[in-house]
């Protein structure tokens, strides 16, 4: 909180002053989905579904960028081969 | 209204007189203002602006893009997102119409947003009425706009078109509301001066000119604007971590309101020969006044014929007309009312369960006196009841009665009502 600027030298209106992937919204996770590359098809299912753009193709798999996944799950519900489990992250 | 000794640059004979209502004076200010985004609904008493800015657009006398929107809370809506993307927006209402934009005026002022509204003040239901009080006015008082009220008809056109200088300065950036009481004005035609277009365009410096801001994700300053060029983000989530800092940001930037008011009416003054006191309030007889009256909008005219008329008989008593409500002038108020013996706050609205809100303001602005003058709280005119010169005369002399016993009770009392 020490490095956050003050009201005197904040940009007005409250327009955004970094870019939002600065912004990692990953620690609001409780469960995070790992995905079991034995059984994963690369159908791209989990990638479609994700409403945070959080999987992500790296040439030869899927991957999940922990950075921004929420763990809402939808992937491992989607998932038609059951390759993604919810793991408790604490 | 005080006659110039300079010439103005604008005198009046390079003015037109017009015989126009105060909503035609409103429709005319907007259109001379070189406004590029006018969204609004009609209502009851505004409607003449609307309907008149509309008849500009339709007969090509302006480029002004008009949003005839479905309710009150799209029109101040859409003057958001028109002012966000660096557009002069301008709207108007009344009354229900008011207390329907609510929510968005928060968001108008934190997103320091300079829009423009006139509000031709209407009671609020219920019952329901058509007719003037402020109650209206007063439902905004905490949204963070600035809120100016006139006295006539040729004021409310002078204030429109300073309202948008106000507005745009680099030190305020924030909405200004102009206040004009429903029929009294904005039905009422008065003969007023209206300015060239060029001289309007001239005082306003031409279209908006947006102010710049610097983000961490481009190297030099950027307007203060949404523009896919180089994208800004307008009305994000903002917790714990930032949304005091933002709130702190638009509550101070308020301090800076009067000094801009000022400067605005005295630079009105130069070019027109016209100016409202010191643009903040204009005092009447208060020197030596035993008794001050302190008042806004149309009825503040009744009640300086009466205290010009009871002045001749050499009652001591005196009239401040308050022109800025949004930010309260606190010291100008104490400063102004510190030798009174008994000032009476003229109040066209309630807060039920407490005093009159502009009586609660003088209260404060009084308590940090050594010594203060006895105050007290007339309500008059809700629903548009007229506030008639014997009633004035009768609540000045019943005052004067009153300071020779030195005692006023009850503090809050009604003026003109039946029992």
């Amino acid at each position: 909180m020490s490095q956050q600027a003050g009201w005197r030298s904040l940009p007005k209106a409250g327009v955004a002053f970094r870019l939002s992937t600065d912004y990692k919204t990953g620690d609001w996770r409780a469960l995070k989905p790992v995905i079991d590359y034995n059984k994963c098809t690369k159908c791209m299912l989990c990638w479609l579904f994700c409403p945070d753009m959080a999987i992500v193709w790296d040439g030869e798999n899927v991957v999940v960028n922990y950075d921004y996944c929420k763990g809402c799950g939808i992937c491992a519900n989607e998932c038609p081969v059951k390759a993604i489990s919810m793991v408790p992250e604490f | 209204m005080t006659q110039a000794v300079v010439k103005p640059r604008a005198p009046l004979e390079k003015q037109v007189m017009m015989t126009v209502n105060g909503d035609e004076a409103v429709a005319y200010a907007v259109k001379q203002s070189l406004v590029d985004v006018v969204a609004a609904y009609p209502i009851t008493p505004q409607t003449i602006i609307v309907e008149k800015f509309s008849e500009f657009v339709a007969d090509g006398e302006v480029k002004t893009e008009f949003v005839p929107v479905e309710s009150e809370h799209s029109a101040m809506s859409a003057c958001v997102g028109a002012a966000a993307a660096g557009a002069r927006a301008f709207t108007a209402t009344s009354s229900q119409g008011l207390a329907l934009m609510v929510e968005v005026l928060y968001i108008a002022s934190a997103l320091r947003l300079p829009i423009v509204m006139a509000v031709v003040n209407r009671a609020l239901s219920a019952p329901i009425n058509i007719h003037n009080d402020h109650s209206d006015a007063y439902l905004m008082r905490d949204s963070g706009w600035i809120q100016l009220f006139a006295e006539n008809v040729q004021e409310a056109y002078d204030t429109t078109i300073q309202a948008f200088k106000i507005a745009e300065d680099e030190r305020v950036l924030l909405p200004v509301a102009v206040n004009l009481d429903g029929f009294f004005l904005s039905h009422t035609l008065e003969n007023i001066y209206m300015l060239p277009d060029e001289v309007v365009h001239e005082f306003l410096g031409g279209y908006r000119k947006v102010s710049k801001v610097r983000v961490d994700y481009f190297d030099e300053e950027v307007p203060l604007a949404l523009n896919p060029a180089r994208p800004l983000s307008f009305g994000n989530l903002d917790l714990y971590d930032y949304y005091f800092e933002h709130k702190v940001q638009q509550v101070e930037a308020m301090k800076s309101v009067p000094e801009v008011v000022r400067e605005v009416n005295e630079e009105w003054f130069k070019l027109t020969g016209r100016r409202y006191g010191d643009g903040i309030l204009d005092p009447f007889e208060v020197e030596d006044a035993d008794v001050v009256l302190v008042g806004m909008g149309s009825g503040v005219g009744t009640m300086r014929s009466v205290v010009r008329r009871l002045r001749k008989e050499g009652l001591k008593v005196g009239l401040v007309k308050l022109r800025m409500f949004r930010p309260f002038p606190f010291k100008e108020v104490a400063e102004v009312l510190k030798n009174a013996k008994v000032v009476a706050v003229m109040e066209k609205g309630v807060s039920p369960g407490s005093y009159g809100p502009l009586f609660l303001e003088v209260n404060t602005a009084l308590y940090d006196l050594k010594s203060r003058p006895a105050l007290v709280n007339y309500v008059y005119g809700l629903g548009g009841r007229d506030l008639v010169p014997d009633l004035v005369e009768g609540m000045i002399r019943g005052l004067f009665k009153e300071l020779e016993k030195g005692v006023f009770e009850p503090k809050l009392r009604y003026l003109g009502v039946r029992e």
